[in-house]
């Protein structure tokens, strides 16, 4: 897939984030919109998995840490076939299975989450049996940055460079913000790529809301073989809606008719300007 | 006879034996331990099978995450860790990444109850039955002697769901199956047969159970039946009923708290179902134990023959 199909893939998925939460009246809005390039590229680009191959022991693993932000991985799994996109009318609905957490009950989730710090270790278990299975397997997580002061992400850390789990990569969303304002201000994190590199794991950094930079630092894995590899992936919360960007109150929002109008008519003209780009000359 | 060896090996001994033959013909078993192998009497497993062992580090959240996530590639995951750690450091990890996903971990708590006795409030798991009863999806097992921890570990090899299985440490009599020959998940096992009252105990209390029911024979002429209800959740429902169907007295016994465990199980299904038996809850009261060795915290708060032996002939005589 081209880096253009790509970008045009970020804008629908957007849209349809925020058509399914306006409908819903409920959702992660911010994160998901942060994390949405992450879950493109992974999908698109770098894992082998499909409704295809879901039932193949030798598929690439997702599992999402960050479980609320759950809008994004429903509509980029959508895209992929494993359900068809009308099913998230029913999103956070009485009975649905679109909760406002990944479950298993949804064709293409792996693991039940939306307990913090919880993905990371399911990751390691995963890889160490790929590994002793022998299997190509690859095994990728989105970690939120709040969730990174939860003491067993970190436990996991120590882990996947013990045993040298190069089939296993992290990618952190780091918008920076959580819910009670910012990281810097909750409980910092920084120096963060010093505490990761001090733990054993290969590092790279890149913007997160550019699918070209995401694609080009996802290419090789691992980064370092015998190392677990995790990308700092700077990203801006409530990304691509000028009113979101990097305001708090869209952690959880949901815009009112008049703001959604607003929102669908900014990712529009996007739309458009990016398929003006694709004609040929 | 109710006791039908008296070689008295931990059940821990007899887990790890059985685990080391599993692992014999069975690659996909899988040890994982937070630096427990020692405690757990796996080293000789680790000698054995070094590919078939992973170890996390003091890291009881990381044990049960990491598991879950080996179960889930087809791995048949043994976590093993003390009760105590095992059941509250990481319940969320065994709420969410093992039960609610249904990652058929196998997770095995040792040294459980007050086996580590004189180590305090810190090392012993009273709460276990409490906080896993009140999870969906986990099996809840507390095995009274080799036989049944054997049995237990086999199944729980074949689970295609969560369990959990507690032990002490303390050498164990093997007690009577003539009864029940068999151990199945779920279903209790009568140890003694008898009209006037019933124990019930689960994992270690079963052996006081069955010799104070020697001395009620011996010294007053009562009958009790003992029942091992090595499974206490999902609860023998059939058995419990059909026992109380009697109307003789129900003395329930465990190493754990009085709240939310075996005792309350069979009271509320007893309750619901309409028995009106007299019964009684023994185990540890609501309260931080005195300390002292396993035995010497069973006499202090009555988990002992002479003392259950006592209250069943007082249960018996006011019926």
């Amino acid at each position: 897939m081209t880096i253009q199909e790509l970008k045009l893939k970020s804008v629908r998925y957007r849209k349809n984030i925020l058509k399914y939460i306006y409908h819903a009246k409920a959702g992660h809005t911010g994160g998901s919109l942060s994390c949405v390039d992450i879950l493109n590229v992974l999908y698109n680009k770098v894992m082998h998995v499909s409704p295809e191959n879901f039932s193949s022991q030798d598929r690439d693993r997702y599992i999402q840490s960050k479980g609320h932000s759950v809008e994004a991985l429903y509509v980029v799994l959508a895209d992929q076939g494993f359900f068809p996109e009308e099913d998230l009318l029913t999103l956070c609905r009485y009975d649905s299975h679109y909760i406002g957490h990944p479950t298993k009950k949804v064709h293409g989730i792996e693991q039940n989450t939306g307990g913090l710090g919880h993905g990371l270790a399911l990751c390691a278990g995963t890889a160490i049996a790929a590994k002793k299975d022998d299997l190509p397997v690859r095994v990728f997580t989105v970690l939120g940055d709040g969730e990174m002061a939860e003491g067993s992400n970190w436990e996991a850390m120590m882990l996947a460079s013990h045993y040298k789990l190069d089939n296993l990569c992290a990618i952190l969303d780091y918008n920076k913000q959580q819910i009670t304002g910012a990281n810097a201000d909750v409980i910092g994190l920084e120096p963060l790529r010093d505490k990761l590199e001090a733990f054993g794991w290969s590092v790279k950094e890149t913007d997160g809301n550019d699918v070209e930079s995401l694609a080009n630092t996802l290419e090789h894995l691992p980064f370092t073989a015998g190392k677990p590899s995790f990308v700092i992936a700077h990203t801006t919360k409530g990304k691509g809606i000028s009113f979101m960007e990097g305001v708090l109150k869209w952690h959880h929002g949901v815009p009112s008719p008049e703001l959604y109008e607003q929102a669908m008519s900014e990712l529009d003209q996007a739309e458009q300007s990016l398929l003006m780009e694709n004609i040929p000359a | 006879m109710e006791i039908v060896e008296t070689k008295n090996i931990p059940n821990l001994i007899v887990f790890s034996e059985t685990l080391q033959a599993l692992a014999e013909n069975d690659r996909d078993i899988i040890v994982v331990t937070s630096d427990s192998r020692g405690s757990g009497k796996l080293v000789p497993f680790g000698e054995k099978y070094p590919d078939q062992i992973v170890e996390v580090g003091i890291a009881e959240q990381n044990l049960v995450g990491l598991s879950a996530g080996m179960a889930s590639m087809g791995k048949k995951v043994f976590a093993v860790s003390p009760a105590c750690f095992l059941t509250a450091r990481s319940l969320e990890q065994i709420k969410n990444d093992v039960a609610y996903s249904d990652n058929p971990v196998k997770l095995i708590g040792i040294s459980a109850g007050v086996s580590y006795g004189a180590l305090g409030s810190t090392h012993h798991s009273l709460h276990d039955f409490a906080a896993l009863r009140a999870i969906h999806n986990v099996t809840v097992v507390a095995p009274c002697d080799n036989f049944e921890t054997t049995e237990a570990i086999k199944a729980a090899a074949k689970a295609d769901h969560p369990i959990y299985i507690r032990f002490g440490k303390k050498g164990l009599p093997t007690l009577n199956r003539s009864h029940d020959p068999v151990f199945n998940l779920g279903k209790g096992r009568v140890i003694r047969k008898g009209a006037d009252l019933t124990f019930v105990g689960t994992g270690e209390t079963v052996w006081p159970c069955v010799e104070a029911a020697k001395l009620l024979s011996e010294n007053h002429g009562i009958e009790a039946c003992v029942i091992s209800m090595h499974t206490v959740k999902p609860l023998d429902d059939k058995l419990m009923l059909g026992t109380a169907s009697n109307g003789a007295p129900i003395i329930t016994v465990e190493e754990h708290s009085v709240h939310g465990g075996l005792g309350e199980a069979i009271a509320s299904l007893l309750f619901q179902n309409s028995c009106r038996n007299k019964f009684k809850i023994i185990g540890l009261p609501d309260e931080y134990t005195i300390t002292g060795s396993q035995l010497e915290i069973f006499d202090h708060y009555g988990i002992t023959d002479k003392d259950l032996a006592d209250v069943a002939k007082e249960m018996v005589a006011d019926v």
